[in-house]
């Protein structure tokens, strides 16, 4: 229970359309351009539901999907043996959300009808005001009845994250699709929390670390130590300018394909320190 | 799985501060729901509110912490001499290795709420005051109670909807089971907000009366609010305190607010929770049902309890005593369910007059008086998200299901 497998990834931000497009961005050949960042399109979603869900949901869903397709098993007969990823056709994978601040739109729009004369909360946005709607619309887009589990730890969401689904992983032994994802909050909100720009990234993880892969973690149980950063300052603004993309060191040392040691933050206390290897 | 044992508990809710003051007013029969009083709400629906909070504000060191959801959660760790058995525990872990996990559904949405209603009228802009991270953001109510009991390790609230404090201890087991803590304070907190009570009331799901679960003229749910803790430990042989046995998590993949109306995800946690326990559904003794008394909830949950344990097994839900208390459901009826299994005492189902001849499920409406080993407590939530947790009485008398061949094995 120290190892996993990073299966594939998907990523979506500013100027890092995809995992394929952002790969050598990140290993530093290609110059990083906070370019603006494409449309969340979560194709998986039926178009009506599509249209009645939120960015955040789209985002979270947009990664999640990418991660899946780009699973390197996804498509071959693998697949059709593995329990746990198809079944009946359907993604059956065990997911873990990772978000600090859920869908800021949906409640604004609520404390803003609060402030109204007979108070209309619209029974849609308080459906949606709960911090596990895209791992509800996850579940009924990809009929997975597998376990899901959604969690904040302010801006240590997504170490925290990667720490539930590898327990979750190791424990089920079986795959486990980690999203975190978080957006930039709605005026007057924005004064008050700054997350600078959309992040979200999704990745397989895999208890099973001979499989293939883009990357094994190995996690150092002792070891602490401050957070690793990025040399690259674009890089390092968006980093820390969304809690999702605390993450970057990690994609970063992944997409170099170098062994390395990455700290991340999970708190005023915390690390989760690994070594990510080839 | 391996046993957990709960080495120190505590609840706070409309009956009362403290596990006396629920046990009491379980035995007695004594609601803690009252037509909603809260804030300048005018709705006509009851509710489940813990007096005293709006007087009782975080001061000092905690003072940016202050809001509903935190006094609440504060007031929740002073009972029953929790956070003193937490602080011990601290002695002998450490406090880096023992974790927390906090469930919630709006943590201190109320603050972003009242924030609102003070905008600047020209600017916009929220008052001064306001301050987002440690109140209305989700994991304010877990980085609030760590500091309290001084704790450096892991930390993280659950947010899953109306499941969120159950599945607090599934994550907890797996974080002791992967070694990433040695123990852990799990945890539920919600506080009454004019967000959950305009939105069931949006969505037609808040009662009018008093809740009724599996009642024929039941018609809604009564928001609640709670703080429930459990400090878990790993269990020690001839462990007599009670212990957690299994979990079950499932998703729906059915509708976002709709259960699936077959229960389908709802029998696969409890399916899962006996699995992992190594238990058949005979020898579960007792259901705490999530039975929040809306029509279409309590016939899912019915067909799943009938397609798993049939009609024989004795449920009722405690939703009447307390309402629906959403995020901290999960600890709150998991603290029930263990006094239930020490005091040998099965609760009714409060205010339920005449059981829906539709449903069949073996809904108590009286108390009864019965030893029991073991029992199931399930929580379920909107995005169609399920937990059921399995407690078990330790003792060292008899032979425990448990301990012998019939242990689930756990795969890895």
């Amino acid at each position: 229970m120290n190892t996993l497998s990073v299966a594939s990834i998907g990523v979506l931000a500013p100027g890092l359309a995809g995992w394929s497009a952002s790969r050598v961005v990140l290993a530093g050949e290609q110059l990083y351009s906070a370019a603006p960042m494409p449309a969340a399109l979560a194709t998986l979603l039926p178009a009506n539901e599509r249209r009645r869900t939120t960015a955040t949901v789209k985002l979270a869903l947009q990664v999640a999907q990418e991660a899946m397709a780009n699973h390197p098993s996804l498509d071959k007969e693998a697949v059709a043996n593995h329990p746990s990823l198809s079944k009946e056709g359907k993604m059956q994978v065990y997911t873990v959300l990772a978000s600090s601040g859920g869908d800021s739109e949906v409640l604004d729009k609520i404390c803003i009808a609060l402030t109204q004369p007979d108070r209309p909360v619209s029974p849609t946005q308080f459906h949606h005001s709960v911090h596990n709607t895209p791992a509800g619309y996850w579940a009924i887009a990809t009929g997975c009845t597998l376990p899901s589990l959604s969690l904040s730890a302010h801006d240590g969401s997504f170490a925290a994250g990667l720490r539930e689904a590898a327990a979750l992983a190791w424990i089920e032994a079986a795959p486990v699709l980690l999203i975190a994802y978080d957006l930039p909050l709605p005026f007057p909100l924005s004064e008050r929390r700054r997350i600078a720009a959309p992040f979200a990234v999704a990745l397989l993880l895999n208890p099973d670390v001979a499989g293939p892969r883009l990357a094994t973690l190995r996690f150092n149980r002792d070891a602490a130590g401050y957070a690793t950063s990025l040399e690259n300052s674009a890089l390092e603004t968006l980093r820390i300018g969304n809690p999702a993309a605390r993450s970057l060191p990690l994609l970063c040392a992944i997409a170099r394909q170098q062994a390395q040691r990455v700290i991340l933050p999970v708190g005023d206390h915390e690390s989760l320190s690994m070594e990510v290897e080839p | 799985m391996k046993p957990l044992a709960i080495t120190a508990r505590t609840v706070t809710n409309a009956l009362g501060r403290g596990v006396a003051a629920s046990l009491a007013a379980l035995r007695a029969e004594q609601s803690g729901l009252r037509p909603c009083d809260f804030e300048d709400a005018d709705l006509p629906t009851w509710i489940g509110r813990v007096a005293g909070l709006e007087n009782e504000p975080l001061t000092g060191e905690f003072a940016a912490f202050d809001c509903r959801n935190n006094r609440l959660a504060h007031i929740g760790l002073e009972q029953d001499g929790f956070a003193a058995a937490v602080r011990q525990a601290r002695d002998r872990y450490g406090a880096d290795r023992i974790g927390v996990f906090i469930g919630t559904s709006t943590s201190g949405i109320g603050a972003t709420e009242q924030a609102y209603r003070q905008r600047d009228p020209v600017t916009g802009e929220l008052p001064a005051s306001f301050d987002y991270q440690h109140t209305h953001n989700v994991f304010s109510v877990a980085d609030f109670t760590r500091r309290w009991l001084g704790l450096t390790g892991v930390a993280l609230a659950v947010s899953t909807a109306c499941s969120s404090s159950a599945k607090a201890f599934a994550s907890a087991c797996r974080h002791i089971r992967a070694g990433f803590c040695d123990a852990a304070v799990v945890g539920g907190v919600d506080s009454l907000c004019l967000t959950t009570l305009y939105g069931f009331n949006a969505l037609g799901l808040a009662s009018t009366q008093v809740c009724r679960p599996w009642d024929v003229e039941r018609d809604g749910l009564n928001v609640g609010e709670a703080a429930g803790f459990a400090l878990l430990e790993q269990a020690e042989s001839g462990d007599r305190r009670i212990q957690l046995l299994g979990y079950g998590e499932s998703s729906d993949a059915y509708h976002m607010t709709a259960a699936h109306p077959e229960g389908a995800g709802a029998a696969l946690a409890m399916e899962q929770a006996l699995a992992r326990a190594g238990l058949s559904a005979e020898q579960v003794d007792y259901i705490n049902l999530h039975g929040t008394a809306t029509p279409l909830n309590d016939a899912a949950e019915d067909k799943a309890i009938l397609r798993v344990f049939g009609p024989a097994t004795p449920c009722s839900s405690t939703k009447g005593w307390t309402g629906h208390t959403l995020g901290a459901a999960g600890v709150t009826e998991a603290i029930f369910v263990g006094l239930c299994l020490e005091q040998g005492f099965m609760p009714g189902t409060l205010n339920t007059r005449q059981r829906d001849p539709q449903l069949g499920a073996g809904v108590l409406l009286r108390a009864r008086e019965q030893t029991m080993r073991t029992a199931l407590s399930n929580s379920f939530g909107f995005g169609g998200t399920n937990c059921s947790l399995l407690f078990g009485r330790g003792d060292d008398e008899s032979p425990s299901p448990l301990a012998g061949e019939g242990r689930g094995e756990e795969k890895s």
